[in-house]
């Protein structure tokens, strides 16, 4: 434990300046892999165009038309210049952000030329973008809610495939989407006890006890889905939310198709971002959960009820999962199949890390994770030779990279993971 | 006036141990009551059956006259009882006023952190009762002293009357023992109450108005320090007299078996922990290393027996230079290593006190013929061993985990010391033991130093270094300040050293002459 | 002074009892009863298991529902009826129909014979990869890591040893067989290391990377399958049919598949049991599981013992999808495993994390999965109920207290230890 860290500070520099060296080449390196990957091939006057505007789209905007080669240059120039920077005196603490940059950089000079010689629909990119996040970031805010008060829930797949599955079911006998929704929640929420109970009562290993939901909710949704789903057609054919436009915002030039023309998963989205960053970090409740998942002891002789606590923070995570999984049938597909969600509950976990905990930074992952999901869709329409998997891999293997620390740390609460004994 | 608190008959029982027995206690508003015993005497068990951690089989406790129950912290919280315990309960990444004001929080419209008033009670009550702190510093970048005042700052934020320090001292300097006198005294005065958990009898002589011993559960006794000296009270603690000297034979130190030179290493943080150390410690003689705890000790000594890199430097081994070598080729040339955390690094605890017994040497003839393991030489090494060092399990396939702290240290013992060794590298070697197996210890190291191994004996108890050692080296900041003989060691002097005074200046307060530093 | 000189007469008893106790990982706890806990708490957990099997079973049979309707005697009637009827397909399913085998033996029709006794053959064919797998988890828990991705591991286990099964022909199966086997191991193996050693060199928790590592497994295969490793000619994502001199050969003619793999696996649980409890090997991996601080004091190197682990972790997995390609379906598809990486994890507890309690654990497994598909066609139970049953067991296997309330044991004295393997906090 920190507690005992000596007075003096005579900083030996061995640690810091290696990763500042690590991120300039970095930056230097994509900007090399932008010329070296992406413009030989390319026509002298080649342009490319992104569309605006969707065809509902009641202001239609003009396409924007760029020339690709000389983006393509002119980005990786500006990647190149900010990795020198970066080598000769560092972006201090900004250093994330300029990393976010250059990314964000790399993935346009990717798009322009994927693009090239054709048209690429910038806003409907953006638009599915956000809904492929949002299973995923609901997924991170979830494991946030659990992992911040020091319960470790790798069973957040498990959560959502029974939410996806019960609220098929709920919602084809009521034929009503938000009694199926409220159905999903009360269904994680009924997991998720189970996984407070073996991991907080009964102190299993907090790993075993989530693959114990994990199987177990397998399990459960492909008997019900064998068993009834499928031979009765009809207890498979859930109402579902569509598009809710807000009226006005949506109206607004790129931003009102990205935002505000979303069903209602994408806006609970953002309001649960909003609600438990603040909640987190600025409430009694969040100060308190916090410190049961850093040092449940320290909150408990200060009066805090350590299980309480996590009880609740683990059955809410679970709602909030469960909640997750009724977007796969009631926001999305509009029925249930076995296995539908495909691995989401584990890229959200992928994207908890990548965020380091925090709500906004795991939303910033879900988009970099939907925005793979989503390029990966349309890669055969542009024509690119890449396959479409190693796109889809790209979340599994950054959530590794950064998982080895070379792009800092990820910090995990202390005492995620350790069942609290109260002696 | 009834008095503040007041505990009747309180029995603590865990399986197999009695750990409280029929206690009473008394505190009377504005004292300052020691309970002194040794380690797994029950004190710490009868605080938090007070703080409400534990439930009492039986017993009653009083505040005020009122009888009351104690169920949880925040009930004896609502009662007014505070505690600081032996391990500070703060949250690192945390500001100081967020610790402070966890579970008791300064909220706007009903819910949402208020910092600011928090934080500016934080620094009414550190003005009031001299406790300098940053209310907006995190406390991982604290240094230790200042972190506990944060604890005490936590109890008055809970307007406690009744405070609870649980061995306050063992991680301060005696200087920062004067200054939390100093606090205490300033506590008191302005009507406070404080039991004071120690077993440190200069210091309990020092501090108290009243002091109650505590031996095996059951209260022995309650004296006033002006009635008690050192050696009463260690009677009165251990239940017999007690010989505070040991009994240390002369012997000639022979040629030197452990050289060091301008040793630099850095601590996991990358900052510099031992700063330019040189020594040497010959055969059949202690060099003890005083030092109050994180000032390069630890950091010191895993870098002698090849467990830290050493930036620059030199470490010389029967000559032979072992800078940076695998801890594996230091053990062979013969260096013993009681570790500093034997749960941690000395033992395997879900492991059989027989695998245990051979940790160091598995890989050796007759415990292993090539990468065969010999499982029936290996119980038979374990059940000699058990014989000779005493060690009290039900047989050697018995788990270490069963074992008690003391007979774990034993085991580890046991296993470094039955080596024919020529460096013994002991860390805390009796460090939250029974006075019975710290004598053994002792007199063990003892048995090897006369065998003309060379000891290397590092430990915040300045007691213990002092009653060893040969000669003491002093540490502070990651440096040795100064190597001081026995017979000038004394603990007046080695206490300024290791609070950071020049050795000059040391020996001016104390009033002595200059002498050679060795 | 030298304890070693100490003479002692050897007893002889006394020693196998030692011998037999150490090489257990622990000395077994003295209960009054006869059993001791390790044993019975899995035993009781299985029971239970099935207990709640049946209650599921009937909470989701429409005609329990239906006989209720009517009375309340024909609704137990209906509740025993669906119970006896799913589990006695069970049974039949995995070991045979008793009636049936002496029917055929009377009979002397060879065919029928065959057929009578596949059932029993059949479980132990199913049981196989999960020997491979358990053991393969196991030997992870032994070290200290968790290993999570033996799903993965044998997915690219199967990859590697069906390339070389059908990219290499005119081999003979002395060298080529071995050839594939050893391909599924390197397979696994490379899955296994590459955790490994982003565990020991950065830290980097196993439990995420060998998930994320399960899932790049999954889209590698994907895209081989559709691409190079596409059969010729055929519209669906299959690999092309692997060398007859590759197949792990069979015992008995069709529909027997029971094939050399099963003893290789029990071969293959010797070998680990004798790896980790007599050998210094073995000492080292589990000191270093054990308590890896203590490791390195004694002088171990941490770093390369958890990187061997995984290692071998992931080779033993990927000879579970080798065993799977070679053994039964002689090429590879695209949905070929079926949970066995997950349900491994339930083996090793079960097992206790030891060789001969993994390969009895999945001889259970395998016998309910293969007694799962008869209940399936002829109970109308989807196979399902199965990962629903393994799920039950593990918890009761992970919480040993909700056993021991349920059936009044008393608590053992000492801690059970089965995992040692924290959450990435701290």
């Amino acid at each position: 434990m920190a507690t005992t860290s000596s007075a003096f500070h005579r900083k030996i520099e061995i640690v810091s300046p290696t990763r500042q060296r690590v991120m300039g080449v970095l930056f230097i390196l994509l900007g090399l892999a932008l010329v070296f990957f992406f413009t030989p091939g390319l026509m002298q006057d080649q342009t490319t165009t992104f569309g605006l505007s969707l065809a509902t789209s009641q202001v239609q905007l003009p396409p924007w038309q760029v020339h690709t080669l000389s983006t393509l240059y002119g980005l990786a120039v500006v990647s190149a210049i900010l990795g020198g920077i970066q080598l000769a005196r560092g972006f201090g603490r900004y250093t994330n952000w300029m990393l976010g940059l250059v990314v964000g950089l790399f993935i346009f000079g990717f798009l322009v030329w994927a693009a090239a010689g054709k048209s690429l629909n910038l806003v409907g990119m953006l638009n599915t973008t956000l809904s492929r996040s949002v299973p995923i970031t609901l997924g991170a805010l979830s494991g946030i809610l659990c992992e911040r008060s020091g319960v470790v829930n790798i069973a957040i797949e498990g959560m959502m495939l029974t939410g996806a599955m019960v609220s098929a079911l709920v919602g084809s006998l009521t034929q009503n989407a938000w009694i199926g929704l409220l159905a999903a929640i009360i269904a994680g929420a009924l997991l998720a006890l189970v996984h407070a109970v073996l991991s907080i009562k009964y102190k299993t290993n907090q790993i075993v006890s989530g693959t114990v939901i994990n199987i177990f909710a397998t399990g459960v949704t492909s008997y019900i889905s064998a068993k009834f789903l499928q031979v009765n057609q009809a207890l498979n054919n859930p109402p579902t939310f569509g598009g809710t436009p807000i009226p006005l915002l949506s109206e607004i030039p790129i931003l009102g198709p990205v935002l505000f023309s979303n069903s209602i998963f994408v806006y609970v989205m953002f309001i649960l971002l909003v609600i438990l960053n603040i909640a987190l970090f600025q409430t009694r409740w969040g100060l308190r959960l916090r410190a049961v998942g850093e040092h449940p002891k320290a909150a408990d002789t200060l009066g805090i009820d350590v299980f309480k606590t996590r009880y609740m923070a683990v059955v809410l995570g679970g709602m909030v999962a469960g909640f997750a999984g009724g977007y796969f049938t009631l926001g999305s597909a509009g029925r249930f199949d076995e296995v539908m969600t495909a691995g989401r509950g584990f890229i959200g976990l992928a994207a908890m890390i990548f965020g380091n905990w925090n709500p906004f930074g795991a939303f910033g992952a879900g988009l970099l994770f939907g925005f793979a999901d989503a390029l990966a869709s349309r890669l055969a329409i542009l024509g690119i030779a890449i396959p479409s998997q190693f796109l889809l891999m790209a979340p599994y293997i950054a959530t590794m990279i950064v998982l080895a620390g070379v792009i800092g740390r990820a910090r995990p609460p202390a005492a995620d993971g350790v069942p609290y004994e109260k002696e | 006036m009834a008095p503040i608190l007041e505990l009747r008959g309180i029995t603590k029982r865990f399986p197999g141990v009695l750990a409280n027995d029929h206690i009473h206690l008394t505190l009377e508003q504005g004292q300052i009551h020691a309970l002194l015993g040794e380690n797994g005497a029950g004190k710490t068990t009868l605080m938090n059956i007070l703080y409400g951690l534990y439930q009492p089989d039986e017993g009653e406790i009083f505040i005020n006259g009122q009888k009351v129950t104690i169920h949880s912290p925040a009930d004896a919280i609502a009662q007014g009882i505070g505690m600081v315990h032996q391990h500070f309960m703060l949250i690192p990444v945390f500001t100081v006023t967020e610790n402070v004001m966890l579970g008791e929080e300064s909220t706007r419209f009903d819910g949402f952190l208020d910092r600011e008033a928090a934080a500016a009670r934080v620094r009414d009550i550190s003005e009031q009762y001299g406790l300098a702190v940053d209310p907006y510093a995190y406390v991982k970048d604290l240094p230790v002293g200042v972190q506990q005042r944060v604890e005490i700052i936590k109890l008055l934020y809970r307007k406690a009357d009744i405070l609870i320090l649980d061995e306050p001292t063992a991680v301060l300097t005696p200087q920062e023992v004067d200054e939390l006198f100093v606090i205490m005294r300033s506590l008191v005065d302005q009507g406070k109450s404080i039991i004071f958990i120690s077993h440190k009898l200069r210091e309990v002589l020092e501090i108290a108005d009243l002091i109650t011993v505590i031996r095996r559960g059951r209260v022995v006794g309650s004296v006033r320090p002006e009635e008690a000296d050192q050696y009463r009270l260690a009677s009165m603690m251990v239940g017999r007299d007690v010989k505070l000297e040991l009994e240390r034979p002369t012997s000639e130190p022979g040629e030197p078996v452990l050289e060091v030179e301008n040793l630099l290493v850095a601590d996991e943080l990358g900052q510099l922990a031992v700063d330019h150390v040189s020594f040497n410690v010959r055969g059949g003689e202690i060099l003890g290393i005083a030092g109050v705890q994180g000032n390069g000790q630890t950091e010191l000594i895993e870098a002698i027996t090849g467990h830290r890199h050493i930036l620059e430097g030199k470490v010389r081994l029967l000559g032979q230079d072992v800078t940076n070598a695998p801890p594996r080729v230091i053990t062979e040339l013969g260096t013993g290593y009681i570790p500093e955390d034997r749960q941690r690094d000395g033992l395997v605890l879900p492991f059989p006190v027989m695998d245990n017994l051979i940790l160091r040497t598995y890989y050796k003839p007759p415990f292993a013929r090539g990468r065969r393991m010999e499982w029936e030489a290996v119980r038979q090494h374990a059940e000699a061993l058990v014989k000779q060092y005493d060690i009290r399990t039900p047989n050697v396939f018995t788990l270490c985990s069963a074992l008690s702290g003391g007979n774990q240290q034993k085991v580890i013992v046991a296993r470094e010391l039955s080596r024919p060794i020529r460096l013994l590298v002991a860390a805390q070697p009796t460090r939250g033991l029974d006075v019975g197996s710290i004598e053994y210890i002792h007199q063990q190291i003892l048995q090897k130093r006369s065998q003309g191994v060379a000891v290397l004996l590092a430990s915040t108890e300045l007691d213990e270094i002092l009653q060893l050692s040969d000669r003491v080296a002093v540490m502070y900041r990651g440096q040795i300040v100064a190597i001081v003989p026995a017979a000038e060691a004394s603990k007046d002097y080695i206490g300024l050293l290791m609070a950071g005074v020049p050795p000059e200046e040391a020996r001016q307060r104390i009033g002595r002459k200059p002498v050679e530093i060795g | 002074m030298n304890p070693e000189e100490t003479p002692q007469k050897p007893d002889l008893g006394k020693l196998i009892l030692n011998e037999l106790n150490h090489t257990s990982p622990q000395p077994p706890e003295k209960t009054k009863r006869g059993i001791p806990q390790s044993v019975l708490i899995p035993l009781l957990a299985v029971v239970t298991g099935l207990i709640f099997g049946a209650i599921f079973i009937i909470l989701t049979s429409q005609e329990v529902y239906a006989g209720f309707g009517q009375s309340f005697g024909a609704g137990l009637a209906a509740m025993w009826d669906v119970v006896a009827r799913s589990y006695a397909a069970l049974f039949t399913g995995a070991l045979g129909d008793p009636v049936r085998m002496i029917n055929a033996l009377q009979s002397g029709n060879a065919l029928e014979i065959r057929r009578a006794f596949n059932p029993f053959l059949e479980s132990l064919v199913t049981s196989t990869p999960y020997i491979f797998a358990g053991l393969a988890v196991a030997l992870g828990f032994r070290a200290g890591v968790f290993n999570i991705g033996a799903e993965g591991q044998l997915f690219i286990g199967a990859i590697t040893s069906t390339y070389i099964g059908y990219k290499l022909v005119g081999l003979p199966m002395i060298i080529h067989l071995p050839l594939a086997l050893l391909a599924g191991a390197l397979g696994g193996a490379l899955w296994g290391f590459i955790p490994g050693w982003l565990k020991a060199k950065t830290g980097g928790h196993e439990v995420i990377n060998t998930i994320m590592m399960n899932y790049i497994a999954f889209r590698l295969s994907e895209w081989l399958l559709t691409g190079p490793m596409k059969r010729p000619g055929s519209y669906n994502p299959v690999s092309p049919e692997i060398q007859p001199s590759a197949w792990l050969p069979r015992f008995f003619d069709d529909p027997i598949r029971f094939h050399l793999g099963f003893f290789l696996a029990l071969g293959l649980a010797y070998v680990v049991y004798w790896f980790l409890f007599k050998t210094t090997w073995g000492f080292e991996l589990r000191t270093v599981g054990s308590n890896p601080f203590g490791a390195k004091y004694a002088g171990m190197d941490v770093t390369r013992n958890t990187i061997l682990a995984m290692t071998l972790s992931g080779a033993l997995a990927g000879l579970a999808g080798a065993n799977e390609v070679l053994g039964v379906n002689h090429f590879l598809a695209m949905a070929f495993s079926s949970g066995y990486g997950f349900d491994s994890i339930a083996l090793a507890l079960l097992g206790n994390n030891h060789p001969v309690g993994v390969v009895l654990a999945s001889l259970l497994f395998g016998t309910l999965r293969n007694g799962a598909t008869r209940m399936q066609l002829s109970a109308d139970i989807p196979i399902d109920i199965i990962s629903v049953l393994q799920a039950v067991i593990l918890a009761f296997i992970a919480a040993p207290a909700i056993i021991r309330s349920l059936y009044r044991l008393r608590k053992p004295a000492e801690g059970e230890g089965l995992i040692t393997i924290k959450g990435w906090g701290g």
